[in-house]
């Protein structure tokens, strides 16, 4: 096995690792980067608590070759706010009850993120299309999808 | 761990000197079914990988009034939301909506929906019925071969190991045209299809099919154009016995199988529902409603 040399740019930190061809982009996240935001849920691209943005767009990083990922930016839950200062959309999660057990949280703040950064004032059914990839087993789904939706009034006070 | 070797090339031309150099190897593109198969230990990776996704050549469409060409790299997102082919190729933007999840249509490709070569792949039916040519590529040379003819079986091609799928090219669909994709599934999302069914129609003025044809989703051991069907519908109205004839004969022509979706019986019985539901469909689009929505049947 050669190992392939590649820059991973996380959450706006550039790394550069010498990969395994066949290690996925979560498996490098978590082990070489510390970044264990996305977590390992399926590991079969079914469940969405791996995902992440790739130059903005979703994908299941559980599935996705971290060599693909070379040159690019990946946008994990921590880039997208922090305790201290959180995103609307994770305020919003919090506010309506949209987390219980908190396992499939980072990897639904991403898939909204995704859809919010394209789509600024949501309906209903494109709430549910962009969370279609993104399992809970806690919360029934209604409580995060009102929190989507609050957090775009949030974002557009006028829309 | 033995041989892995992995390039990601920016041009064609070196992908296919690479394909033709280094025997076995398996282009990626969004990984969604390779890197997923392999996840699921239902195939290890392949030891010489080939990445697609840098190379430039491979990535847009491009609309005109001969008809629709597409890289084979672009992606189910942008053939869900791109206008020219929501309208004019319907039945293709309708499957590539349905494909997965949103990540998985930002990721998956139209060439890796075809070369993976499902029988439950969502956009086979709809490049059946709107008359699609594959191209293939190999250093110093090139070939098309219509979708019916690339697919030859489960998860089986046309393409040599030494070919890579580079374009799909559409012809325009005549005045009065419109055509959709149909899928009845059990649930509205990472899902695959149980039955699917594609429909492409041309009407006269007064709505009577002048060109019919219908396609099958997850019936046969690939894709399948169903015969005769133009010649059956021509210069009738879309009306119940014109579908119900057509699903009888769609329904005479497949060969499905049990499996965890469905049991062949049901999937038999549910081939003429749902080419009743792709065939209204494309007619109303035909009779210049291009936004009628298609696709969901469960």
């Amino acid at each position: 096995m050669t190992p392939v040399p590649v820059v991973l740019t996380a959450n706006g930190v550039r790394s550069a690792l010498d990969l395994d061809p066949h290690r996925t982009l979560l498996s490098v996240l978590r082990t070489e980067l510390g970044i264990t935001g996305p977590k390992e849920g399926c590991d079969d691209s079914e469940c969405g608590a791996c995902m992440v943005l790739l130059d903005g767009d979703p994908v299941n990083a559980c599935s996705y070759l971290a060599v693909q990922a070379d040159g690019r930016a990946v946008t994990t839950v921590e880039g997208i706010g922090t305790a201290d200062s959180p995103a609307p959309v994770q305020r919003a999660l919090l506010e309506a009850g949209g987390v219980q057990c908190g396992f499939c949280t980072p990897g639904m703040v991403v898939s909204a993120t995704a859809l919010l950064d394209r789509v600024p004032e949501p309906d209903e059914d494109d709430v549910r299309v962009a969370l279609a990839g993104n399992l809970c087993r806690c919360t029934g789904y209604q409580k995060i999808i009102e929190a989507v939706l609050d957090a775009a009034g949030n974002r557009n006070p006028a829309g | 761990m033995n041989h892995r070797s992995y390039a990601a090339p920016g041009t064609l031309a070196e992908a296919l000197d690479l394909l033709a150099e280094r025997p076995g190897t398996r282009p990626v593109a969004g990984g969604t079914d390779l890197v997923v198969a392999a996840r699921g230990g239902k195939a290890p990776l392949p030891g010489s990988l080939l990445a697609l996704h840098r190379i430039d050549e491979l990535r847009g469409l491009y609309a005109d009034d001969a008809g629709l060409t597409i890289g084979a790299g672009t992606s189910h997102a942008t053939l869900t939301t791109d206008p020219a082919v929501r309208d004019r190729w319907s039945a293709l933007s309708d499957a590539s909506a349905l494909v997965g999840s949103p990540a998985t249509r930002a990721t998956g490709t139209l060439g890796g929906n075809l070369m993976n070569a499902s029988p439950a792949m969502d956009t086979g039916s709809p490049l059946l019925v709107l008359g699609a040519r594959i191209g293939l590529r190999r250093a110093g040379g090139h070939r098309t071969l219509p979708v019916e003819r690339f697919l030859t079986g489960p998860g089986r091609t046309a393409a040599a190991p030494d070919e890579l799928l580079t374009e799909v090219t559409v012809p325009a669909p005549a005045p009065r045209s419109g055509s959709a994709y149909v899928r009845l599934e059990h649930r509205r999302a990472m899902e695959i299809a149980v039955v699917g069914a594609a429909a492409a129609v041309t009407l006269d003025p007064d709505g009577r099919f002048v060109a019919a044809a219908v396609a099958l989703t997850a019936v046969a051991p690939t894709c399948l154009l169903v015969p005769g069907i133009g010649d059956l519908l021509a210069g009738r109205h879309p009306d119940p016995v014109a579908l119900a004839l057509a699903g009888a004969t769609a329904r005479a022509s497949v060969r499905p199988i049990s499996d965890v979706r469905a049991g062949a019986g049901y999937r038999a019985a549910m081939v003429a529902v749902l080419v009743g539901r792709a065939l209204t469909a494309a007619a109303g689009r035909a009779r210049n409603a291009p936004h009628i929505p298609a696709g969901r049947t469960a």
